[in-house]
């Protein structure tokens, strides 16, 4: 609606070439997770929401730093100035990313913060800004074409900093790059580049909760489904396929393995010379190296299960697919946050009034699992209120991004997009057990300066450069 | 048709928040369970412990009962804020400042997992104690005490047989689920573990509801839905209480055990194992536990049920009984014995000296070893079997009548069922070349037999009645409480009454033949209570031979059958026979005429001899 006004008009007033909506999502979220810190703690530490000496009060510091922060942001950092400076940020950023795990702190068996005085700082929080900035600052050259030696430079930007996070034990934070596929889909990865990964995943949770064979079997399914389909030979599948697959599922359990092996050793030969035929048909190739890939993944997966995961994420993906039900271990903060969240019912007990949240059943209540206050005291409306602020702020942002004529703004608003939608459903799906416990916080609500920071910097820097866009419509 | 990839995302998007409403609403809205859990975690329920059941003696005494003391409670949490006077409180309750410093140590190194639970602080607090804690209560906010009844025993009946009670634990917990939580006391052993289901009584709760500042707002719907506390049962037990104690007396400082059966009933009159627990140890049996355990004589085992003992020479009876069945016996039979019995290529079982030859019921009367060896030859060797398996089952099956070798099916608990061998196992060990000879010892009860002092008592309530037991039982009947009615069913041996008579002949005349005539129990004589029994001297490889009597009396329609037995104790007379004598005279006639016999035995020391497991 925007686009439709006159290029003429020449500069248009800050108020009105900001975006008031998101702005106001922004300020709402802020506020809202502000009273829920208050509740989480009031009971344990009855005193007023200001006081310095709760956290409360702490996190009031907090969102008045980062109120300053986006007026810099906004008023005296010119927005042409991210894209020169995005390479040197990035630099800083790795530096301090290795520099933490040598000479930070301990905390909670991570060696990713560091401390300064009483403020702890991580440099995980702005690594996403830094990697943000880089690749739309790299992706939005002339000539940049998403194959070939750019690709893999995109995604080496991306895991460089994934991998350092992953050594320094924040697995969680880690996991939050996964956001960015959404903008290499946007910017022309191929679907089948994300059909493939997720196919990954679900072979994998097949795998470790019933039983190599079943997944195999899907596996099968798929390859075969999407070549047949590929080549238009779709009756063949159901006139062959459908009955070789169902007449697998009848093996006597000793044979099963040997069976599957075998089957899906001549659908490769067949499929592999099929390819070799038609060398230049890249799909069949795709497809062998899918099934074999799979293949070694599936008969891999209890390797990895039991060998390279640590036993506290074992568990935690034990418990979150049902194959542990262990209220008192691993399982404990996940039950206590369903209890919290369940007994909110429609419209909560009220501000303050959240019986499991007062007696502290669930941990980390005022950083991770915030949004177990919000379901108990405010219920499914509260709940939905929020949901519903963070979807208007991600489809705000998508919206921006698309009406800019920067690519460096769109690429950089579709990276804050899936950072935050990232941060959103682990964080909301762990506290209602949809995912395993990962500790990473919910975007403006959860407690803690370096988040808060981090996630205002992130979001105000994407609104400036927004307002860039418009200040000449 | 193409839909541009930003749609794609915003519908991906738009998906993915869904789910998140949707699990939001399932389990707000829809699911009930998680607003049950939430209540339940809401509302305290403050448990009422029920007061268990007493357990009384066949007279109406009171062995077990029960007295109030206090557990001290803690809410950790609301002393974080708190600053109070340790030394008075260490003062109030009677214990060191170090005892209370590293309890909060310990609430503060746990504080996490502890939360707003609470913890107690201290158990078995005397009521003294506790009346002098109440009145400074007030300056310990977050402390409070709580009745709870704990045993008390009047008379010293011996630990193993009343059992103990104590904290369940998660084992205990997982092998009887559903049944109990932690902090839940249950009997363990001994007549506390077998009445469990009646002493427990059931435990009742009030229901308060905390507000969400966690103080205690009100009762929950005016206590509408508390439940009071149901005390447990009452039992009556067989038990004499003084005979109990009379025995743990006669048995103090010796290794062994002691049953006494009420022969017409099968009631257990005493039972007695030695070393035994102190009764005063049970009532907080943790705190005792290294302790008992720590014992090299290990006085937790209940030597009178649990024990596997050769029964020595009482078990000629038996054979004895089985000859006279088959008819390879006959009271008359005289047979030979110098200093033994000789067989094989210069083999020997050894005997005392004594006359030779005798007859049946001298051979009872001087146990003659020698004897016995030529009656289980006899049984085993008999034409009528084909071979030799064939005789030795049907002797094993004539043992087993007499309740050997298996479990007798007593109420009490972790009650053993000993060994009798069977042909098999000789075919096993000896290749299937054995005869009679081989298995001799079983003549004398000596070899592979293994029994407890309960199937012992048994044989000699078995004998007194002529034939038949009643399955040895601890509990009556009585105030609502059914026993099982197999304890009503006589248990016939397969050897006729006839033959019984026979043999009592013998056990009379060895304790009531007099000193010299070569009577082996005579100083277990009483005038005028007829009691008739049979010595035994089993050997023991662990040190001296074991001391072993089985009497009854009187003779004619008997009130009491006793086995006594003594690890280490020697000659059976030596021990054995003056400590069922006497157990016999303090339940028929109440007092004793022999003090300076009881002053001896109740003195004596025989732990030096036994030889302490490690």
């Amino acid at each position: 609606m925007y686009l439709q006004g006159s290029y003429s008009s020449g500069r248009r007033p800050t108020t009105k070439s900001l975006d008031w909506w998101i702005i106001g999502c922004y300020l709402a979220l802020i506020f809202f997770g502000w009273m829920n810190i208050y509740a989480s703690i009031a009971s344990e530490e009855p005193s007023s929401i200001f006081a310095w000496s709760c956290r409360s009060g702490k996190q009031f510091v907090w969102i008045l730093t980062s109120l300053g922060l986006a007026g810099i942001i906004l008023f005296l950092i010119p927005p042409k100035a991210y894209e020169t400076i995005a390479p040197i940020l990035y630099a800083i950023t790795v530096f301090l990313l290795i520099a933490v795990i040598f000479v930070g702190s301990d905390i909670k068996g991570s060696h990713s913060w560091f401390k300064l005085g009483p403020v702890s700082f991580q440099p995980a929080e702005i690594s996403k800004i830094a990697t943000s900035l880089m690749l739309a600052s790299f992706m939005c050259r002339g000539g940049y074409r998403m194959k070939g030696r750019n690709f893999w430079l995109t995604v080496a930007i991306i895991l460089l900093p994934m991998l350092i996070i992953v050594a320094e034990k924040e697995t969680g934070s880690a996991l939050v790059y996964i956001g960015f596929i959404f903008m290499l889909y946007r910017e022309g990865l191929s679907g089948w580049f994300i059909g493939i990964i997720g196919l990954a995943i679900l072979l994998f949770i097949l795998t470790i909760t019933t039983s190599p064979f079943v997944s195999t079997l899907i596996l099968l399914g798929c390859v075969t489904f999407f070549d047949m389909y590929q080549g238009d030979e779709l009756k063949w599948w159901i006139y062959i396929g459908i009955p070789v697959l169902v007449g697998l599922c009848f093996v006597p359990a000793a044979y099963k393995t040997a069976v599957i092996t075998a089957v899906c050793g001549i659908y490769a030969v067949w499929s592999g010379w099929r390819a070799f035929r038609n060398f230049h048909h890249k799909f069949r190739w795709a497809t062998l190296m899918v099934l074999i890939g799979g293949m070694i993944m599936i008969f891999s997966a209890d390797f990895i299960f039991e060998k390279v995961l640590k036993d506290y994420q074992r568990g935690r993906i034990e418990v979150l697919l049902g194959m542990k039900d262990d209220i008192v271990g691993v399982g404990y903060n996940v039950h206590q946050s369903k209890i919290a969240i369940g007994s909110g019912g429609f419209f909560g007990k009220g501000f303050c009034q959240g019986t499991q949240t007062a007696y502290g059943f669930v941990p980390e209540q005022s950083t991770d699992f915030i949004f177990c206050t919000v379901g108990e005291e405010w219920g499914f409306a509260g709940c939905l209120f929020v949901i519903l602020l963070y979807g208007l702020l991600i489809w705000r942002i998508i919206i921006d991004s698309e009406h800019s004529r920067e690519s460096f703004t769109r690429i950089y608003g579709y990276c804050l997009a899936g950072c935050l939608f990232m941060h959103l459903f682990i964080n909301v799906g762990m506290t209602l057990g949809l995912m395993p416990v990962i500790g990473i916080p919910l975007p403006f609500m959860s407690y803690g300066g370096s988040s808060i920071w981090a996630f205002t910097i992130m979001l105000f820097i994407f609104v400036a450069l927004d307002r860039n866009e418009r200040k000449y419509f | 048709m193409a839909i541009r990839r930003d749609t794609k995302l915003l519908i991906g998007l738009g998906a993915f928040l869904l789910l998140l409403l949707g699990k939001l609403f399932w389990i707000q809205i829809v699911d009930d369970r998680y607003k049950a859990s939430a209540d339940n975690q809401a509302m305290v329920y403050n448990t009422i412990y029920p007061s268990r059941g007493i357990i009384y003696d066949r007279n109406g005494l009171i062995l077990v009962g029960n007295r109030v003391t206090y557990d001290i409670i803690v809410t950790p949490r609301e002393l974080a804020k708190i600053q109070f006077d340790t030394l008075a409180l260490a003062e109030a309750l009677n214990v060191t400042p170090e005892f209370i410093r590293d309890r909060f140590a310990y609430y503060k190194k746990y504080r996490s997992r502890i939360g707003w639970q609470e913890q107690v602080f201290m158990k078995h607090v005397d009521p003294s104690v506790y009346m002098r804690f109440a009145e400074i209560q007030y300056r310990f906010p977050g402390f409070r005490g709580v009745a709870r009844s704990t045993r008390e025993y009047p008379i010293n009946a011996g630990g193993n047989l009343l059992g103990y009670c104590s904290e369940v634990n998660d084992d205990f917990i997982a092998r009887h689920p559903g049944e109990y939580v932690p902090g839940d006391y249950a009997g363990r052993t001994g007549i506390e573990a077998a009445m469990e289901q009646e002493l427990r009584g059931k435990k009742g709760y009030n229901i308060y509801l905390r507000g969400s500042n966690n103080q205690i707002k009100a009762r929950y719907k005016d206590g509408e839905m508390d439940v009071e506390a149901v005390p447990g049962n009452s039992v009556t037990t067989c038990i004499d209480a003084e005979l109990q104690n009379y025995g743990q007396r006669l048995m103090n400082n010796k290794v062994g055990a002691l049953v006494a059966i009420e022969p017409g009933t099968g009631e257990i009159l005493a039972l007695v194992s030695s070393p035994c627990i102190d009764v005063n140890c049970l009532d907080d049996f943790g705190s005792h536990y290294s302790e008992i355990m720590a014992n090299k004589y290990r006085p937790m085992f209940n030597r009178a049920v649990a024990a596997s003992y050769p029964p020595g020479s009482v078990f000629k009876l038996v054979n004895g009984l089985i000859g006279l069945q088959e008819g390879v016996l006959r009271p008359e039979t005289m047979y030979p014995c110098h200093q033994g019995y000789h067989y094989g290529k210069n083999k020997k079982l050894g005997c005392h000296s004594h006359p030779s030859p005798l007859n049946m019921e001298q051979s009872i009367m001087m146990s003659c070893n020698g004897y016995y060896c030529y009656v289980l030859k006899s049984i085993l060797d008999n034409r009528k079997y084909k071979k030799i398996n064939e005789a030795f089952d049907k002797w094993r099956e004539y043992v087993t009548s007499f309740g050997f070798g298996q479990k007798l099916g007593s109420d009490f608990p972790s009650e053993l069922a000993g060994n009798i061998p069977t042909s098999k196992h000789y075919d096993k060990v000896y290749r299937k070349s054995w005869n009679s000879t081989t298995v001799i010892s079983l003549s004398i009860g000596q070899g592979e037999i293994g029994c407890t002092p309960l199937h012992i008592a048994n044989l000699a309530a078995t004998i007194a009645n002529r034939g038949y037991y009643y399955i040895p039982h601890i509990v009556k009947a009585g105030n609502g409480l059914e026993i099982d009615p197999k304890y009503y069913e006589r248990h016939y041996t397969m050897v006729d009454t006839t033959n019984f008579k026979k043999i009592i002949g013998g056990m009379y005349k060895a304790v009531n033949a007099g000193p010299g005539s070569g009577a082996t129990a005579w100083r277990a004589a009483v005038p005028g209570l007829d009691i008739c029994g049979k010595t035994g001297t089993a050997q023991n490889p662990r040190g001296d031979d074991n001391s072993v009597f089985i009497c009854f009396a009187p003779k004619d329609n008997p009130k009491i059958a006793v086995a006594v037995y003594v690890e280490n104790g020697g000659f059976g007379a030596t021990w054995a026979v003056p400590i069922a004598s006497l157990m016999v005279e303090k339940y028929l006639n109440g007092d004793i005429s022999r003090p300076d016999m009881e002053k001896e035995i109740m003195n004596g020391n025989l732990m030096h001899k036994v030889r302490p497991y490690k």
